[in-house]
């Protein structure tokens, strides 16, 4: 490997337009796998090669700081002997998130019934509850200059979102909340238990929104449903007053390294469409593009070569040109679900993974087969749901926005249980409106309607409430309630709506996610939140894998190569069943296009 | 002054916009909290996700959990006494033990029809 010189290393970054006379705290922000931490970790060792002081925060879930650079780091500040000047400190969100809890639930440990102690936890383990118990954490980081006076610049290879930002920033939110500890406030909940003062958050938020002291920089794919999401993280936090963003595209694929391989090709002209068109929000801001590597992001050679422009590769790829992938196909999966004969199939997984695809090639195989079908969709683009409109006699297609069905259910409560309240209970009412759960719910509000055909035909969801929200939801009876009122009076039998979720023969769970090492970690946490609500996963659906096509691209090949070790973890530890679906060269629309998605091209196998 | 305290079932939010339907009661009875104290009233709310230590202190909240479980919540204690059992106080229960004079209620009552409890 090539060794280069930290003096011909900076002339070379600094051309990273991020890079530019950095301020004292970088956070890197974007979706799960987009590769902030690499370029955190990149930028730490760039700034340290440079002479300066630098402390790496890592937030990230599986310490992947530490095997970024082989060494153990953990939740101290741990100086890296391979690098002067840098130290790293990793928080873990979840543990955070956990000693918090007990925090607030030991005290009451075995002198609360058992049932009720349970109760509360799940309240305390939901999404906004982890976030702010990081938030929470690197607070003095921000704030305490004792702490971080030895270090020039402090990089966070996280931020928090604007959501939380605009928490800490209501001040009717706290009110009376953490000073008086009363829980007049309401979705500033998670905060009840913390332990600092309301002064120190607010320094923290001040120092967040001060471009001479904080740039935030938003790491993204040259991905349409990427950019789209980083364009809208971009709109919420200039809308709460910063303005000084930077933007990554990372992992770019280099023209000239298609190596006219099809696939190569579609994916480069793909990409290069998607920054063409780049959302507006993102097209002012200043932009450096970050190229693929041939080469895993592991040590510190590998690191110190991220940030430099794309070099020929050939030589060190280490894997050959070799066969596709032989896995299980999305065909044998729908094999069995179509055994049934009717039931609820609900795609889960994080944002830009496929579902809406997989899920009308679903639904589209199926009413092929013959079965009534009603695919509901939340596909933000629409394009994709229109074209099956009409497509087949026994294909009912319905399509939700999430962004007008959640202004909709913030109306219809207003108006409806609102209209009573005085001004004062308004404004309560409003805020809690804007808490996180309110769009999850009231998706799932518009999707609860169709449910109940399930008994009668399928029906193919490609969204889904987390397990979290369906305890609560359960919990509190209020989705029972919902359910039962639709319920139609031809059920004998009578079950509740958790019971149809969790019963497999009714309700299919299909998680989807991609052969990469974030997008496994949070598919893996998705399901352990299910199975706390007591809702088995019923397979995996591998999507977009390149070790699944017969491309002859070395740089697609390493690429396909490094996905083997995750297509391996979650055939052994995490799935009950999976398939693999490979990436395909255009995205598929229109009944044909789909049923070949869903018959896959290569060998069936089943696992058992 | 009576002290009233109301002891929420676990909830994400005081107003449970958090449900799949909203809770009329619920967020009723955070307006009329709100209400109350404006009039002087003493109120605390403690919510069982948030502040469990608030129950288990109370030895008469405590029993009353393990005796009903949490379907048992809300529960109103008014000086320390167990005042209300399985749903929210309406506006007149709290200005009685309040000790808030009616004509406040009807005054506040002429500005919006419905802040009381079921008067439409």
């Amino acid at each position: 490997m090539l060794h280069r010189q930290p003096l011909l290393l900076m002339r070379e970054a600094a051309r990273m337009r991020f890079l530019d006379n950095p301020p004292r705290f970088l956070f890197f922000t974007g979706k799960g796998g987009v590769g902030k931490t690499s370029i955190a970790c990149a930028t730490a060792v760039q700034l340290a090669d440079a002479g300066k002081r630098v402390l790496l925060v890592s937030t990230d879930p599986a310490s992947n700081v530490g095997q970024v650079f082989g060494i153990v780091v953990g939740n101290r500040i741990t100086p890296l002997d391979d690098v002067p000047g840098l130290s790293a400190l990793e928080i873990d969100p979840q543990a955070a998130a956990q000693a918090y809890r007990d925090r607030i639930v030991g005290p009451v440990r075995g002198v609360l019934p058992d049932d009720v102690v349970k109760g509360i936890e799940e309240q305390l383990s939901g999404a906004c509850t982890t976030e702010i118990a990081a938030f929470d954490e690197f607070t003095a980081l921000l704030t305490d200059a004792s702490l971080v006076a030895d270090y020039d610049h402090i990089v966070f290879d996280t931020a928090p979102t604007g959501h939380t930002i605009r928490l800490l920033q209501l001040p009717g939110a706290w009110s009376g909340f953490l000073e008086a500890g009363k829980g007049d406030a309401s979705c500033l909940g998670p905060l009840a238990g913390l332990e600092k003062q309301r002064a120190q958050y607010k320094a923290a938020v001040d120092a967040l929104a001060d471009a001479r002291r904080t740039r935030l920089i938003l790491v993204a794919r040259a991905q349409q449903a990427t950019l789209r999401e980083a364009a809208r993280t971009q709109e919420e936090i200039s809308a709460i007053g910063l303005t000084q963003q930077y933007l990554v595209i990372n992992g770019i694929f280099p023209p000239d390294e298609t190596d006219h391989d099809p696939l190569a090709t579609a994916i480069l002209r793909r990409e290069q469409a998607a920054l063409a068109a780049i959302p507006e929000a993102l097209a002012i801001l200043p932009r450096d593009d970050v190229a693929l590597k041939p080469f895993d992001l592991i040590g510190l050679a590998a690191l110190r070569r991220l940030l430099v422009d794309s070099e020929k590769s050939h030589a060190i790829s280490t894997a050959g040109s070799q066969a596709a992938l032989n896995a299980p196909t999305l065909g044998t999966l729908i094999d069995s679900i179509a055994v049934d004969g009717r039931g609820l199939v609900m795609l889960m997984g994080k944002g830009g993974v496929g579902k809406t695809t997989l899920a009308a090639a679903l639904a589209v195989a199926l009413a092929h087969r013959g079965f009534p079908v009603h695919l509901t969709t939340s596909d933000p683009a629409a394009h994709l749901s229109e074209t099956l409109v009409d497509a087949l006699d026994n294909l009912t297609v319905s399509r939700i926005d999430p962004h007008v069905e959640t202004e909709r259910y913030r109306r219809h409560v207003l108006e409806t249980k609102g209209a009573p309240l005085d001004a004062q209970g308004r404004a309560l009412l409003e805020e809690d409106l804007r808490s996180p759960c309110t769009e999850e719910i009231a998706v799932f509000q518009a999707f609860s309607r169709i449910i109940t055909e399930a008994s009668k035909k399928f029906v193919v969801m490609d969204t889904a409430p987390t397990g979290h929200t369906l305890l609560l939801l359960d919990a509190t009876g209020a989705y029972h309630r919902e359910m039962t009122r639709q319920l139609v009076a031809t059920e004998l039998h009578f079950r509740t709506p958790m019971m149809q979720l969790q019963d497999p023969t009714r309700t299919k769970v299909l998680i989807v996610t991609l052969a990469e090492r974030t997008p496994v970690l949070e598919a893996a946490s998705l399901q352990d939140d299910l199975r706390r609500a007591c809702i088995e996963p019923w397979a995996w659906i591998i999507n977009n894998s390149v070790a699944a096509t017969s491309t002859t691209s070395q740089l697609l090949r390493q690429r396909a190569y490094n996905e083997l070790v995750h297509i391996d973890d979650i055939a052994t530890h995490h799935a009950k069943r999976y398939v693999v679906v490979p990436l395909l060269r255009e995205e598929p629309v229109g009944v044909d296009r789909l049923l070949e998605l869903a018959a896959g091209h290569h060998r069936v196998t089943e696992e058992a | 002054m009576k002290t009233i305290q109301v002891f929420d079932p676990a909830l994400c939010c005081s107003t449970g916009v958090c449900g799949v339907d909203v809770d009329q009661q619920l967020v009723r009875f955070a307006a009329d909290v709100d209400w109350a104290k404006q009039n002087g009233a003493k109120i605390e709310r403690f919510n069982l996700a948030q502040q469990p230590s608030a129950f288990a202190e109370r030895a008469v909240v405590k029993s009353y959990l393990e005796r009903s479980g949490q379907e048992g919540l809300p529960l109103t204690l008014v000086d320390g006494e167990i005042a209300l059992t399985g749903r929210y106080p309406n506006r007149k229960e709290l200005a009685r033990w309040a000790g808030i004079e009616q004509r406040a209620i009807e005054i506040k009552a002429v500005g919006s029809c419905c802040t009381g409890s079921r008067c439409c």
